[in-house]
């Protein structure tokens, strides 16, 4: 939408797609112009309704005070409850400089004090006063922006009511007809109604309701868009909360599923856990990590911001069952330098106890801190603790904002859910579809042991194991081991180091065995072979000797014939003997 | 007020004690009728009521806007008295003039006492 385009009295409004549709004038808000497609109405009048202490003023000044900052459209601000001065206390606090506004011509308030003793009515009457002086200090600063707060006051303080509606229709076509963009504060009435006066009925392009419910002990603000005439938005009630920032509206599912899918893994700083998920988790993806008390939540969720900052990434660590310190110290004995990455601002460990707040401020806290720090993970640890807070519902549907928020930033969320009951795969805080990986760690009795075991139960595109190991926590971090099944199950802890001795000898047992088998069976085939050879001997012995008594023979057969030669000649010449 | 520049007339003689002096200012705007026959009933209550002992500065917003924050004056015509102390207010066109003197609370200058 074009900012600069703006309406001229009685001209079509048109935005920037060319639809005829109502222009809009950015509140600044965090979160409301998400709620509402862009801010408040231009050039016309809504109305913020709400109960006392809701926040109405501090909606009209933030939506004044960031419109001269951020948008540079003077504001004037007539206030009909506060002094100037306490307007100004009550919201120095939040980083708002009003008299250096007001000082620097681009903020004019005026403060009407209205004593019903002043009125009393002596004939006919008009409220030229209040155009006069609305006028004069519209024209002072050249405002874009008009707040009035609470402007119904009048109804209440002056005798004739009916004077008094017709000069606020009066008011409100004067300031449409002049094109002022404005917030009117109504105080809610105690029944339907909206507003105690029936404000609404001049207001009819926007209004949006505050709410402030204490329920459990613990306040909630929540906002809601009633109608916003000829614009798309959202009909939530959506929590918001009054923080050093201004006001901070935190949309539920404002950012839809549209975030983009990394591809990139991420490694859990466990090796063998990152073996298990196919490499690690993927970037921006949630990881939850459940498990019975002192199963090794925390250590993992600390392994994975561990790891993070060693790849030089951001992390904020929200702890809400440790304070720093005490994490750093623990996470320092498994070998897990958080003090470390703290010093050099990787890292910021942020504890808080749930019930100090409510869930919107957490909410709202986990938005500042990542608005803040830009962080590419996050941990919450440990969600349950959330659960004290509100009712199980609540703490589900804010867990999912959570991971809505981090998701939408692509930053990967790890957090920490206790189950009190271990057979249980389920988790306190029920939200178990909405998370990408879900690591179930188990204690493991045996022997007179406890041991952890760790379960990959999901792990959304990923081939990941479906084995079960031993997790150690060592002095130079978690490890994961793998187990054994023995005949009772899986064996963990020192029966796995029994186990695994034991099948060390058995090893040894068998290897001697397969080399005495070897040895055999070299032994029996150079048996063989010699047999064989010497078999090969004896036939060629045979065969020689055949051979020899084949030679002898002949030669005695030609010997023979040689004598009977002989003995034939030694007939005929007797006398020659050999 | 010096800084207003709408008329102002009085008739305040020297006999009379300061306590019983009124100081009124009516806020105007422009020659409205109402703010017309404000001026016309006030005139008339002055001259009716408080013969010698009063002093009245007429202001039209519409010249003067930014006296109307001094006053707090909301609605148009009010008429303020400044003195004798504290200040009242009334509004309207002044037409009602017990109701004018019950809230100036100024029946008489004995009931002022």
């Amino acid at each position: 939408m074009n900012e600069d385009e703006r309406p001229e009295r009685g001209e079509a409004r048109r935005n920037a797609s060319g639809l005829a549709g109502p222009l809009k004038a950015p509140t600044g808000i965090t979160g409301f112009d998400e709620v509402t497609g862009g801010g408040v109405p231009r050039g016309r009048p809504t109305l913020v309704a709400g109960t006392a202490g809701s926040g109405k003023t501090l909606f009209g000044l933030e939506f004044l005070v960031r419109g001269i900052v951020e948008h540079g459209e003077p504001g004037v601000l007539l206030a009909f409850e506060e002094s100037e001065d306490d307007l100004a206390t009550n919201v120095a606090s939040l980083g708002f400089d009003l008299p250096r506004l007001v000082e620097e011509g681009k903020l004019f308030i005026d403060c009407f004090r209205l004593d019903p003793a002043d009125f009393l009515e002596t004939g006919s009457f008009d409220l030229d006063g209040l155009f006069i002086r609305l006028a004069s200090a519209v024209e002072a600063v050249g405002a874009k922006r008009v707040v009035l707060d609470t402007v119904e006051i009048l109804l209440g303080a002056l005798p004739d009511s009916s004077v008094v509606r017709s000069e606020l229709g009066r008011l409100f076509r004067w300031l449409k007809d002049r094109g002022l963009t404005v917030v009117i504060t109504g105080e809610r009435g105690g029944g339907d109604e909206l507003t105690r006066f029936g404000i609404e009925e001049y207001v009819s392009d926007c209004v949006v309701a505050l709410d402030h419910r204490v329920r459990n002990g613990i306040s909630t603000r929540r906002l809601r868009v009633v109608k916003y005439r000829g614009s798309v938005h959202g009909t939530n009630e959506y929590p918001f909360l009054v923080t050093a920032d201004g006001i901070v509206v935190v949309p539920i599912t404002s950012l839809g599923l549209t975030h983009e899918a990394s591809h990139e893994r991420v490694s859990t700083g466990v090796p063998a856990l990152d073996a298990m998920l196919g490499g690690g988790v993927f970037r921006g993806s949630s990881v939850m990590v459940s498990g019975s008390a002192g199963t090794g939540k925390t250590s993992i969720a600390a392994s994975m911001a561990h790891a993070a900052c060693e790849r030089g990434e951001r992390v904020v660590f929200l702890s809400f069952e440790e304070s720093p310190s005490q994490l750093a110290r623990n996470m320092a004995s498994i070998g897990l330098d958080l003090e470390g990455w703290s010093d050099r601002g990787l890292l910021v460990v942020h504890s808080v106890r749930p019930t100090a707040f409510g869930l919107e401020e957490h909410l709202a806290q986990v938005q500042r801190l990542v608005e803040q720090h830009d962080p590419s993970l996050v941990v919450l640890d440990a969600m349950a603790s959330l659960g004290h807070v509100g009712s199980r519902d609540d703490t589900s549907s804010v867990v999912s904002r959570d991971l809505d928020l981090l998701k939408g930033r692509g930053i990967t969320a790890v957090m920490t859910t206790l189950m009190h009951r271990q057979e249980e795969e389920v988790s306190q805080v029920d939200v178990s579809s909405l998370v990408d990986t879900w690591i179930l760690l188990r204690n493991h009795e045996s022997n007179g042991e406890r041991n952890r075991l760790l379960f990959v139960i999901k792990s959304r595109g990923t081939a990941h194991s479906n084995q079960v190991r031993e997790f150690v926590l060592s002095d130079t971090g978690p490890e994961l081991v793998p187990v054994f099944l023995g005949p009772d199950g899986v064996l963990t802890g020192s029966s796995r180091a029994a186990q695994e001795a034991q099948e060390r000898r058995d090893r040894q047992v068998e290897e001697a065995a397969r080399r005495r088998r070897e040895l055999e069976h070299r032994t029996r085939r150079a048996e063989t072979e010699i047999e064989s050879m010497r078999r090969v001997l004896q036939a060629e012995r045979a065969e020689l000797d055949q051979l020899l008594e084949a030679e002898r023979s002949a030669h005695e057969q030609a010997g023979g014939r040689a004598e009977q030669a002989r003995l034939r000649q030694g007939r005929g010449t007797r006398g020659v003997t050999p | 007020m010096n800084e207003a520049t709408g008329e102002s007339y009085s008739d305040l003689r020297d006999d009379v004690a300061d306590v019983d002096k009124v100081l009124l200012r009516l806020y105007i705007a422009g020659q409205a009728p109402r703010s017309v026959r404000a001026m016309e009933n006030l005139r008339r209550v002055c001259r009716d009521h408080l013969p010698g002992r009063y002093r009245v500065e007429v202001i039209d917003l519409l010249e003067n806007p930014s006296l109307a924050r001094r006053d707090e004056i909301v609605a148009v015509p009010t008429l303020v008295r400044t003195l004798p102390s504290p200040v009242r207010k009334i509004i309207g066109d002044l037409s009602d003039t017990e109701r004018v003197l019950a809230g100036l609370q100024l029946a008489s200058p004995e009931v002022a006492r």
